[in-house]
């Protein structure tokens, strides 16, 4: 599996420009499907057809945060927006690689009145090593992604694009182990959840399921002086009971937290204060779908360094694979 | 031109009877089928000539910011309160025309006069300081002839001023203006559906449910969009979009982010028939396309603006070298769309 995972997070992918992604995770995913296409904004739905128990959307996220240039200089700079949640904080110094490879440093103008003060992205600009305006290889409108090669150290995974990477991975390793299925199942690598969970809520208006479930990153509370979060990196994957844009169905909580005490799987309960994944898009499309959501625990999320336990990705693959694999 | 009777007439949101009825006088004779939806979008069918089956909708909304009344000055002498409908800037009132309720009346925002001035009125006055003149002598009068909910719009008359033109509400009449125009000409391949929208101002409210009804496979959206190139004390490194540079095409806004594939068709051509072009600034503002790329099974969606100085003010200006290269870019595009331009 770390290999999968290192491919797919080293794979570029910001929000509205998933093309390469999705070719990654189609080849992979391709020969366990039943049918599969992509949909009128992008998604990637895979149908693993069961039987005629329930139909059920899966959703992992393929695009990563990123940024936009916004305009190139006649020196050769750019500027720069946001493509989902981006800090400043994390950008200074970065370096971010654009859909051709092509790679740039953020820098920050010197010129400023508080030193001391967080630069606000009005104040960062791109360095892609250009003269001028007219050698300069990106043009406004081209997204790029941070660049930070995969590690992985003991049992802890580090990236900049676990968040949701790590949740395809995820769904795809269900897809490969999965033998039988009393259910319909739809896959659904999404796209556009960083700029607001775009993808999923069309994807699940196509597919009308009676259940949804996404598979998503989410935050801990075990690091120094962290807010407080009942979640820890290590403990089992995180059933979602509630976070800023949804409440889990119970029904669909209660299946998960059942299934993980059936199969003897470590699980916790996630209470997350900021912050909400495709769950919520799909939970309310059409009449309504009972929802939830499968955590990864992880930290330092949306920075270059994203860390996830090893242990945590195998339990939340045989986790899904237990709440599938039943009536 | 189209556009003066479009500017010149009255719609603020939820309110959009006036624009409504040039939209519809002036499309008439050029479409298969029109019906007013019952949020009020006027949703236009032109058949296509059947070589391609494709449903598009373009989109441009009719509504425009503006005020309501909520109620009347605490001492009873015929003053109006009011709130803004849309996003409206509190330090361009002071001083300006409006036009009230469907009678049109002349009301004035007004503020005591320099010869009174002091230090402490050195600030921009809140817009609930503010109060809306129509000259009525008490209360009684003022509420009616605006009662509560009454709208008031800018007072401002279309004007060409040579290349350029001004005139209220060019956010979105621009976008009205080249979507009349491309009705009025020649049929296209596929079937063409245009939605003129209410509500945008207040959250793409008319867009929203006239996309799921249309159900369309691809969708372009027109706007008057911001034109920031005026000088500023800083060196701007990123203007929004400036003025005679050719239509605006979005790439990215908080609302949405355009498909690669239609924003390929848009430059695809211009380059071909070497047609000016700009890309508004990624990050800024919204647009109808926000909501109609969310509708159903999801719509891939583009929008493209005329460039306008001034928008949601009493009077905004622009090129129409610029409205003409938008009807002509969109034009031409539409020629070369086909169903594998999506695929």
């Amino acid at each position: 599996m770390r290999e999968l995972i290192q491919k797919l997070v080293e794979t570029y992918g910001p929000s509205g420009a998933e093309e390469q992604i999705r070719d990654v995770i189609r080849a992979d995913v391709e020969p366990l499907a039943d049918e599969i296409r992509v949909d009128p904004l992008g998604s990637l739905v895979v149908r693993k057809q069961g039987g005629e128990g329930k139909r059920i959307a899966l959703a992992a996220h393929m695009d990563e945060i990123g940024v936009m240039a916004t305009y190139v200089d006649e020196k050769g700079f750019a500027r720069l927006t946001r493509i989902g949640g981006v800090r400043s904080l994390t950008c200074v110094g970065a370096r971010v690689a654009f859909a051709d490879g092509t790679i740039g440093v953020i820098g920050v103008e010197e010129k400023r009145e508080d030193l001391t003060k967080l630069p606000t992205f009005e104040q960062l600009y791109l360095d892609v090593g250009a003269t001028s305006r007219d050698d300069c290889p990106i043009q406004v409108g081209d997204p790029a992604v941070f660049v930070r090669p995969f590690v992985a150290q003991g049992g802890r995974l580090i990236s900049k694009a676990m968040d949701d990477r790590i949740g395809c991975v995820v769904l795809i390793e269900t897809l490969r182990r999965l033998k039988s299925t009393p259910h319909d199942l739809y896959f659904v690598f999404s796209v556009q959840e960083e700029v607001g969970l775009r993808g999923a809520r069309t994807s699940a208006y196509g597919i009308d399921p009676d259940m949804a479930i996404a598979v998503d990153v989410t935050g801990t509370g075990d690091k120094p002086e962290s807010r407080p979060m009942a979640v820890s990196l290590g403990k089992g994957p995180a059933v979602k009971v509630k976070d800023s844009g949804m409440i889990a169905h119970p029904a669909v909580r209660d299946l998960m937290v059942q299934r993980a005490k059936e199969a003897d799987i470590p699980y916790q309960l996630e209470i997350l204060e900021r912050g909400s994944t495709d769950a919520a898009a799909m939970q309310l499309v059409r009449a309504g779908v009972p929802a939830g959501c499968l955590s990864i625990p992880t930290r330092y999320l949306h920075t270059p360094s994203e860390m996830v336990d090893e242990e945590d990705v195998e339990n939340s693959v045989k986790l899904l694979l237990e709440i599938l694999r039943k009536e | 031109m189209i556009l003066r009777q479009l500017s010149d007439a009255f719609g603020v949101s939820g309110n959009e009877d006036d624009v409504r009825a040039v939209v519809l006088d002036a499309i008439r004779d050029h479409v298969d089928e029109i019906k007013v939806d019952a949020l009020g979008n006027v949703l236009a069918f032109k058949r296509g000539t059947g070589r391609q089956r494709l449903r598009v909708m373009l989109d441009a909304h009719m509504d425009e910011v503006g005020l309501m009344v909520v109620g009347y000055d605490a001492d009873g002498r015929g003053f109006l309160k009011v709130r803004s409908v849309g996003g409206i800037d509190p330090r361009l009132l002071p001083g300006t025309l409006l036009q009230v309720g469907p009678e049109r009346i002349p009301g004035v925002i007004g503020i005591k006069p320099i010869h009174l001035f002091e230090e402490k009125d050195k600030r921009v006055l809140k817009l609930e300081e503010l109060v809306l003149d129509i000259g009525a002598k008490d209360k009684d009068e003022a509420k009616e002839l605006a009662p509560p909910g009454t709208y008031a719009t800018f007072a401002t008359r279309f004007r060409e001023l040579g290349p350029t033109v001004t005139g209220k509400a060019f956010d979105d009449r621009a976008g009205c203006a080249v979507m009349v125009e491309l009705l009025q000409g020649e049929r296209f391949r596929f079937d063409l559906h245009a939605a003129f929208t209410v509500q945008e101002e207040v959250g793409l409210r008319g867009a929203r449910v006239a996309a799921y009804a249309i159900e369309p496979d691809c969708a372009f959206a027109f706007e008057g969009t911001i034109a920031d190139d005026i000088p500023k004390d800083k060196k701007d490194v990123s203007p929004t979009t400036e003025l005679g540079k050719g239509p605006a095409i979005t790439l990215m806004d908080r609302s949405f982010i355009a498909d690669r594939r239609l924003v390929k068709l848009l430059t695809d051509t211009a380059t071909e028939l070497d047609i000016p072009y700009q890309f508004k600034q990624p990050g800024v503002g919204g647009t109808d396309a926000g909501a109609i790329h969310q509708t159903r099974e999801g719509v891939p969606s583009v929008t493209v603006s005329v460039p306008c100085r001034y928008i949601h003010s009493p009077v905004a200006l622009l090129s129409l070298d610029d409205f003409n290269h938008t009807v002509r870019l969109m034009r031409e595009s539409l020629l070369r769309l086909t169903r594998r331009t999506l695929q």
